[in-house]
């Protein structure tokens, strides 16, 4: 019996009886980040680290939810769980698992460049790395953070000389408030969409600053959004809600948009490679600074990856989960039950659209 | 090159047409003579014929960025275009090139008789003098896979703006036998003496009939005829020859000797349009046999005895030597009634369709399958020959289609717009207790519909072969097809026209998908 164990409701700590980001209903859940294909709903006890719990309390409606500071250890039935910055979204953690020596990262998803917003990547030595693969292939090279938000910048004041607003999509958790918190908020006023509100609200709360927002009321007047910065999800892109903007420039903020087929079936006046996962160069970093005997891909390119860090003399193995990584790419906004499908397909069972993982 | 590799940049961000006739005219206003030619020849497909093998291109970019053969591979499949995998993969430059877009096809094109070693040390030179953008351009260039995403009308229209001239005069410059290699800028679009004596026009489009026929008022207004299935063509008689144009614009006067003759009865000045089409006894023979003929490059005594092709006329745009596109349809109709009298095997009219009231025009249509024919085209007596696909004046009225339901068994990643999205599909009917693959199709499903299957492709896959994955044999589709012929190439033995999917069958579960009998019973 491993420490850990890939199971069918999901990554299993036996010696605990705990999961970890479960897909399945289960007694007891230790949570990576507040994304609803990790954090789900129907768990009996949920544990995450203090600064993920506010989202995580809110989406899921829950009453209580225990928490831990990074790096502070739990202890289950002799177990040590402890979580670490992965520098994903505000909250977002690796989980540490240990027991006698035996030591295994799970990194739920992350990225290791700064994004002024979350906690940054803290690394974490381990012997056995469990890592998600969402862009796990070469073609997967991001510019750096400030490169990205000069084009934005630049693009909204141009939309703005011509008299058009700017819209730009975003999933409404993380790449929102990444987005809101790195733009030059001097060039004009921001409009958010209510489900990026609701989030900026539980976030404000819990003491993370962040630049002034409108929302749009009934009472709103085209003239209130001259010149405006709008952020809001996919889900709302071509619904009437955003035809108030017009006229109006469209900017998708994903890492899918690094690729041309991409960003030209989305329809968008701009695309912008902005993603809060490890690019290809990033996730080969991370899997050799831990410095982990043996890798567990999971969602993305992970027969890839695997392929790769075999042939490069790392043992590796493809974990099937039911996270998102590979099922959502390019997904819009809603997320559909396909007919005819087992009972094995995630389908997100709360009420928050399911607009948040990365999957444009 | 910069300010090339700026027009794409420019183009690609923008969706909205005003957006592209000004990237495109201010692009104009920047460059030379030559740089402006040689961009209006690749965005109308006349592109430098390629000079080096596309697989050394890959081999020398993986070789390059110190990836394995399978990875480039992978990435490909993902990214769905050779030319950006190159340029995504190879390792970043600081460099930018000043020399022009002219430079950079002269560059590509004395590749040709250089030995392999020579072209790589030539290619890689390039990658490395290119930046991001300027490298992926290039790419597109040397793997002859260009496209911009800019219509002819859309050029013709910042042409237009750029020179002053008028835009039918400039989409009819536009057309035919130029090269940037031997013409110039002035020549092709400056000089009222056109030298060029077998340039067609551009050929006027119908859009497909939206919606019910009576909505286009007073069946008095319109003419109908059968919408052949052949090949649209123009023939041009001047100077005492004879050229044939296909609506690709491409010459193809060799492929149709049997219209030589025609130079006895047709006057010099004159150009026709019409549909090339399989006739033999006075009947006309289905598309498949004019296929047999299509793609060979010698044609022989028995090809042409069997399947021997009449040009079947439906208009006229010069006539005399004058451009009479302008004249009423009424009007052209009576000058090709006039040419098309006398009794010619090879000549032929295409005949009007009598009708007093849409119904008997929709009985007409009806009957069309049996004529080997689409359906019914629709033209206002009163309108004149436009460029271009146009609405109002000449519709297509098309049959239904045939139709099959069919159960999906392999998925494969589309290309372009459409890559890593499982987009290409396989699908089977019944044969017993078998499932038999017999078609491909890939459009027709919504955008989100794509991304529905696509989700469910990748969670149903059985095997992966490459790009290609095979699937649970659990959606059913319909398919629409125009025709079906017998085919060894096949082993269902047979093969479709026009396959695609129709909708999404989610009440129907696999086992009551169509029967291959079904299929069979329409040969």
């Amino acid at each position: 019996m491993g420490l850990l164990e890939f199971t069918e409701r999901g990554i299993y700590c036996p010696k605990a009886d705990v999961y970890l980001d479960p897909w399945k209903p289960v007694d007891r859940a230790v949570i990576s980040h507040g994304h609803s294909d990790h954090a789900r709903w129907g768990h009996k006890n949920y544990l995450c680290s203090a600064t993920a719990a506010p989202v995580i309390r809110h989406r899921l409606q829950l009453d209580t939810i225990e928490t831990a500071n990074y790096g502070e250890p739990v202890y289950i039935h002799g177990v040590q769980f402890s979580f670490h910055p992965a520098g994903h979204i505000p909250g977002s953690a690796q989980i540490r698992v240990e027991h006698k020596g035996e030591v295994w990262v799970f990194t739920g998803d992350y990225k290791l460049e700064p994004d002024g917003l979350s906690e940054p990547f803290e690394l974490v030595r381990c012997q056995n790395f469990i890592t998600e693969s969402t862009f796990g292939l070469p073609v997967y090279h991001w510019k750096p953070q400030q490169e990205i938000f000069d084009e934005i910048n630049a693009w909204w004041r141009k939309n703005q000389s011509e008299g058009r607003v700017s819209v730009i999509a975003g999933y409404t958790l993380g790449k929102s408030q990444r987005l809101l918190k790195n733009v030059d908020v001097s060039i004009g006023k921001i409009i958010v969409h209510g489900a990026v509100d609701a989030v900026n609200q539980v976030m404000r709360q819990q003491g993370i600053a962040l630049p002034e927002t409108h929302r749009v009321t009934k009472d709103s007047r085209k003239q209130d959004f001259d010149g405006a910065l709008v952020i809001c999800p996919p889900s709302a892109v071509g619904s009437p809600w955003i035809r108030r903007f017009l006229p109006y420039s469209l900017g998708i903020a994903s890492g899918w948009m690094s690729l041309r087929g991409a960003r030209r079936r989305r329809g968008a006046d701009r695309g912008f490679p902005l993603s809060d996962h490890v690019d290809w160069k990033s996730l080969n970093i991370a899997v050799r600074e831990t410095g982990a005997e043996k890798v567990f891909v999971t969602h993305g390119y992970s027969e890839v990856f695997s392929q790769w860090l075999s042939e490069n003399g790392i043992e590796s193995h493809v974990v099937k989960t039911e996270y998102e990584g590979e099922l959502s790419e390019m997904v819009e906004g809603t997320a559909t039950t396909p007919a005819g499908t087992g009972e094995n397909i995630p389908v997100t069972t709360n009420d928050t659209p399911n607009d948040d993982t990365e999957q444009l | 090159m910069r300010n090339f590799a700026q027009l794409f940049t420019d183009l690609d961000r923008t969706t909205k047409t005003l957006g592209k006739i000004k990237a495109l005219t201010e692009y104009f206003q920047k460059v030379s003579d030559h740089d402006k030619l040689w961009s209006i020849a690749l965005l109308s497909h006349r592109r430098p014929r390629r000079t080096i093998n596309t697989t050394l291109l890959g081999t020398w970019a993986s070789e390059l960025s110190g990836l394995p053969a399978w990875l480039f591979t992978e990435s490909y499949h993902v990214v769905g275009d050779l030319a950006e995998t190159i340029t995504l993969l190879l390792p970043e430059t600081a460099e930018q090139s000043d020399e022009s877009l002219t430079y950079w096809i002269d560059f590509i094109r004395s590749l040709e008789p250089l030995t392999i070693e020579e072209k790589k040390g030539k290619v890689l030179w390039a990658w490395n003098r290119l930046d991001q953008t300027e490298r992926f351009v290039f790419n597109k260039l040397i793997t002859g896979g260009f496209r911009m995403g800019v219509s002819q009308q859309l050029m013709v229209k910042a042409l237009a703006k750029h020179t002053g001239t008028r835009e039918n005069i400039v989409a009819h410059r536009l057309m035919g036998n130029w090269s940037p290699e031997t013409d110039t800028f002035q020549q092709l679009m400056l000089e009222e003496d056109q030298k060029d004596i077998s340039k067609p026009y551009p050929f006027y489009l119908a859009y497909a009939l939206e919606g019910e026929v009576y909505t286009l008022g007073d069946p008095q207004e319109w003419f109908a005829e059968h919408k052949w299935d052949g090949i649209r063509g123009q023939i041009i008689v001047r100077d005492r020859q004879l050229f044939v144009w296909s609506r690709g614009e491409e010459l193809v006067t060799d492929k149709y000797p049997e219209f030589a003759t025609l130079l006895d009865i047709l006057p010099d000045g004159t150009v026709l349009d019409g549909e090339i089409l399989p006739f033999k006894d006075d009947q006309p023979l289905s598309f498949n046999h004019l296929q047999t003929r299509i793609g060979r490059k010698t044609l022989s005594a028995k090809v042409l005895k069997e399947v021997p092709v009449s040009f079947v006329t439906y208009d006229i745009l010069e006539w005399e030597g004058i451009d009479i596109r302008n004249w009423t349809m009424e009007a052209r109709r009576r000058k090709v009634e006039e040419i098309c009298s006398a009794e010619h095997p090879v000549l032929r009219l295409s005949a009007l369709v009598n009708f007093e009231t849409w119904e008997e025009l929709a009985q007409e249509r009806s009957r069309a399958r049996d004529l080997f024919s689409e359906g019914i085209m629709l033209k206002r007596k009163e309108s004149i020959y436009r460029n271009g696909r146009r609405r109002g004046d000449w519709w297509k009225w098309k049959i239904d289609p045939f139709t099959v339901d069919a159960v999906m068994i392999y998925a494969m990643h589309g290309a372009g717009r459409r890559a890593n999205l499982y987009t290409d599909y396989t699908f089977a009917a019944w044969d017993g207790e078998q499932l038999v693959p017999f078609t491909k199709a890939y459009s027709g499903l919504t955008d989100d519909e794509i991304r529905e299957v696509d989700r469910w492709i990748k969670q149903n896959t059985i095997e992966r072969f490459g790009p290609v994955r095979s699937v649970k044999p659990e959606l059913v589709f319909e398919i629409a097809f125009e025709g079906i012929a017998q085919s060894t190439r096949h082993k269902s033995g047979i093969a479709l026209r026009f396959p695609r999917i129709r909708r999404w069958r989610k009440d129907k579960p696999a086992s009551e998908a169509d029967r291959i009998e079904n299929l069979r019973k329409l040969l």
